[in-house]
């Protein structure tokens, strides 16, 4: 007789593991990124509104800052703006805005509509720096601190269940720095 | 209009699915005879509303209606109408759809084809149970995956399918591969309905038989595609990356191996029947470990589908209504089939019975690798992926005892052979195999473990199904083969070739990353590349960079190539369209890099030759044509004649 049943329990354990292991797969994806822990790339980029004003990661180092990449063309990036904006504010360290893939003109005229929330801006209108970050979807929101170590990427728009935990992370990057 | 019509089509074809799943079975249960005769009118029925909705969702498609939300993302204005039409099963839930419109055509081809073959009561308890699996497809589709949901008012345009798959080859990928995948359903309902009726081990067995081997050709086929389409299409020049979706289609082609075989043995001998039976559901079982794998995003992979936890739940208890069942059914009945002849150490049987154990073992393996990375994930345990080292070493480790055993199974006597015996045909093969393998290897200078053990196993694989066949012609004065028989030795030997194949190809890959500015020239591997321009080309739907290469051995041109990195504007994707010669024994294989930006205009330049890789494919079609040769042979389609059997057989349902 167990022999009998004995496929049928195997099976059941499989179900078991598969079963569990649902809830967490969102979760392993968003700290799967292989550069968490690593030094941010560094890229040299013009500014989106003064295209003759150049801007490097290299610059921003000895302190925390957020990177944010969006494009116009991104209706999520509508979503989350309000939360963009409230973190320029509340953070206290630098809220970069990686305009990706982007027509110039089209990402001026976002701004101009919905209102500018970044404290420093980089066009990446070939998308290079992007692919160096491992950006694959707008929006995302990378975390550095001042040593330049990417230490947290949220995939996705910022809504008020991610807020506050951003905002511990940046505190948190803040106590480490000192400021 | 014509997405209602689809979607009215799809619960109509719900409705049918459930009358077919009930009325039959009741009838067979009954000895109803009329009840009985409704199966294939409703299998009829069933086909002909799929495949309403699937022309209902492709005429979408076609038509550019941007409010059905399924093609406004998987679609746009600027994608030609095959892409289209390949668009149609380019996600999840239109692929659902294909999936069902096949398993609607498996029902379909088992009323038709083996109408005069199967007796009543048992085709109507096949596609009674086909009809059950039918349901709980239609029901996933309907209630989570809905192809033809809408979206008021509709984008003026689509966004795009994704490039990858603009290509021929997915065209005919996952049609071939779901035929497969569905395909195993059909062995799995022979199993259930031979488990209802008791008794009758023997005969469903041979009945099943032309089934599974059809499905598992189509499986063969179309993993072969698929990695062909990986070869070319990523751009990494491999053909095979142990990513879960490939084991995914890996795991029940292994099952279902063993199952071929294990079908002969209780076929001819009434041996280990309840082994069969349990493997006839282990591989569909497989097919849906599969699909919850794909479309649950449990795991990560390169080609999973847009992924949502929901559908994992219904895929799971999808599982757990259709394996458990028939596993708690197997549990019950199995102990009545157990009956089987014994047999000696050596035999045909004993043959066949080491590889079920390896091919089983195998199969344990992969999905142990497979699953590994959630086992180790659940106990805190960190993260990992299980690659490709644990991968290969494992696979070799297991077919290296299937090589060097297979040419004797088809020697060996059933029952009770000698080893001697078994052997003595085989000497000169075994010996030629050494010699000539050795001889080759050191003559392309491959003279490596791997490329001589490749070489010296093909050779002896071939040579093997050779002396079969001259076996054959000997005892038989003249050359007349069973279709089984001619299946057997084509896929055999197709074996051998692709052993070669990969054993080169895994030993001997040239791979080099190069630095190329236009007009630059570069000896290489032997041949001479020469990079004449690089240009800008537009194409329908994407825009690219062309590297324009010309290749020369010595001073003959061989060939031109022109690998692009593309850029599908609508998704903005890059994508690395490879350029590649083919030829027998090498392939010459070009993808461009990145621009180096160093202001003389150059580009990284992969480039690779690989030795025999297109062995591995005409292997795996060698393989592919033996099933389908095999699947033919007409033992399997004789007409069925009621026997007295027959009434026993029916009443083995009946409450005792």
């Amino acid at each position: 007789m167990i022999r009998m049943v004995a496929p049928l329990l195997v099976f059941l354990g499989l179900i078991w593991l598969l079963l569990i292991s649902l809830p967490t797969a969102e979760q392993r994806r968003q700290v799967a990124s292989p550069l968490i822990g690593r030094e941010v790339p560094n890229f040299t980029l013009p500014c989106l509104l003064e295209p003759d004003v150049i801007y490097s990661t290299a610059d921003l180092r000895g302190q925390p800052f957020i990177l944010n990449v969006w494009g116009s063309w991104c209706p999520s990036c509508v979503t989350e703006h309000p939360y963009i904006t409230r973190m320029g504010r509340e953070a206290g360290v630098p809220l970069v805005g990686l305009n990706w893939r982007d027509e110039r003109d089209d990402a001026l005229a976002w701004i101009r509509r919905f209102g500018d929330a970044w404290t420093m801006h980089m066009n990446d209108e070939e998308g290079f720096a992007a692919i160096d970050l491992g950006v694959y979807g707008a929006p995302e929101t990378f975390l550095i601190d001042h040593r330049g170590v990417i230490r947290h990427k949220h995939i996705g728009p910022v809504d008020s269940s991610s807020y506050d935990d951003l905002l511990n992370r940046i505190n948190e990057m803040r106590r480490d720095a000192g400021i | 209009m014509i997405a209602e019509f689809g979607q009215i089509s799809l619960i109509l074809a719900l409705i049918l699915a459930a009358l077919l799943a009930t009325v039959p079975l009741w009838g067979a249960y009954r000895n109803n005879q009329a009840l009985m005769n409704l199966a294939p009118s409703l299998v009829v029925g069933h086909f002909v509303f799929l495949l309403a909705a699937f022309l209902a969702l492709a005429t979408s498609f076609l038509r550019h209606d941007f409010t059905v939300i399924n093609v406004a993302i998987n679609s746009n204005l600027l994608l030609p109408w095959y892409y289209r039409l390949v668009a149609t099963w380019g996600s999840h839930e239109g692929s659902l759809l294909v999936w069902m419109l096949i398993l609607g055509s498996w029902m379909l081809a088992v009323a038709l084809l083996s109408r005069k073959v199967l007796p009543n009561y048992f085709m109507a308890r096949v596609l009674a149970v086909m009809g059950m699996i039918s349901v709980g497809f239609l029901l996933f589709t309907i209630l989570t995956s809905n192809p033809f949901d809408r979206i008021l008012p509709g984008p003026p345009d689509g966004q795009d399918l994704n490039p990858l798959l603009q290509d021929w080859a997915m065209i005919v990928h996952p049609p071939m591969l779901y035929m497969g995948y569905v395909g195993m359903s059909v062995a799995f309902a022979f199993a259930i309905a031979g488990l209802l009726s008791g008794r009758m081990q023997k005969e469903w067995v041979r009945w099943s038989r032309p089934w599974t081997l059809a499905a598992w050709a189509f499986l063969s086929a179309g993993i072969m595609l698929g990695s062909w389409w990986a070869y070319y299409e990523l751009g990494w020049g491999g053909w095979w990356f142990w990513d879960p979706v490939e084991n995914a289609s890996f795991i029940p082609w292994l099952i279902a191996t063993a199952l071929i075989h294990a079908q002969a043995v209780t076929e001819k001998r009434g041996a280990f029947p309840a082994w069969t039976i349990l493997l006839s559901i282990a591989a569909f079982s497989t097919v849906l470990l599969g699909a919850f794998i794909v479309r649950s995003g449990v795991l990560t992979s390169v080609h999973a589908f847009a992924v949502d936890p929901e559908r994992g739940v219904f895929i799971l208890s999808y599982m757990v209504l259709v394996t458990g069942a028939a596993l708690a059914l197997y549990a019950v009945r199995a102990p009545r089939v157990m009956t089987g002849q014994g047999f000696g150490y050596v035999s045909r049987e004993s043959t066949l019975l080491i590889n079920n154990v390896f091919m089983s073992v195998a199969a344990a393996m992969v999905i142990l690798g497979t699953l590994y990375p959630l086992l180790i994930d659940l106990m805190g345990w960190g993260q990992i992926s299980v690659g490709p080292p644990y991968f290969s070493v494992m696979f070799i480790l297991m077919m290296i005892p299937i090589v060097a055993l297979m040419p004797l199974g088809p020697f060996t006597r059933w029952g009770q052979d000698d080893l001697k015996r078994v052997f003595s045909p085989l000497t000169v093969s075994l010996i030629t195999a050494v010699v000539v393998g050795t001889a080759i290897a050191a003559l392309l200078g491959a003279f490596n473990v791997r490329a001589v053990t490749g070489w010296i196993g093909g050779l002896w694989l071939i040579l093997g199904a050779l002396a079969y066949l001259m076996h054959q012609k000997k005892a038989a004065r003249r050359l007349r083969l069973t279709g089984g028989q001619t299946g057997m030795i084509l896929a055999h030997a197709g074996v051998g070739v692709f052993v070669i194949g990969v054993a080169m190809v895994e030993s001997m890959t040239y791979e080099r990353t190069v630095r190329f500015a236009p007009g630059d020239t570069r000896e290489l591997a032997g041949y001479t590349w020469h990079l004449e321009e690089i240009a800008p080309v537009k194409g329908k739907n994407w825009i690219a960079t062309e590297g324009r290469f010309t290749v020369y051995r010595g001073d003959r041109e061989i060939t031109r190539l022109n690998p692009q990195q593309r850029l599908y504007h609508r998704g903005q994707q890059v994508m690395t369209q490879v350029s590649l010669q083919a030829g027998i024994t090498r392939d010459l294989y070009i993808a461009m890099g990145e621009p180096l930006n160093d202001g003389t205009g150059a580009w990284s330049i992969r480039i690779q030759i690989h030795p025999f890789v297109r062995w591995i494919w005409f292997g795996a079609f060698m393989v592919t044509l033996g099933a389908l040769v095999a699947a033919s042979d007409q033992r399997y389609w004789k007409p069925y004649r009621a026997t007295a059997e027959d009434a026993a057989g029916a009443q083995g349902a009946q409450p005792a």
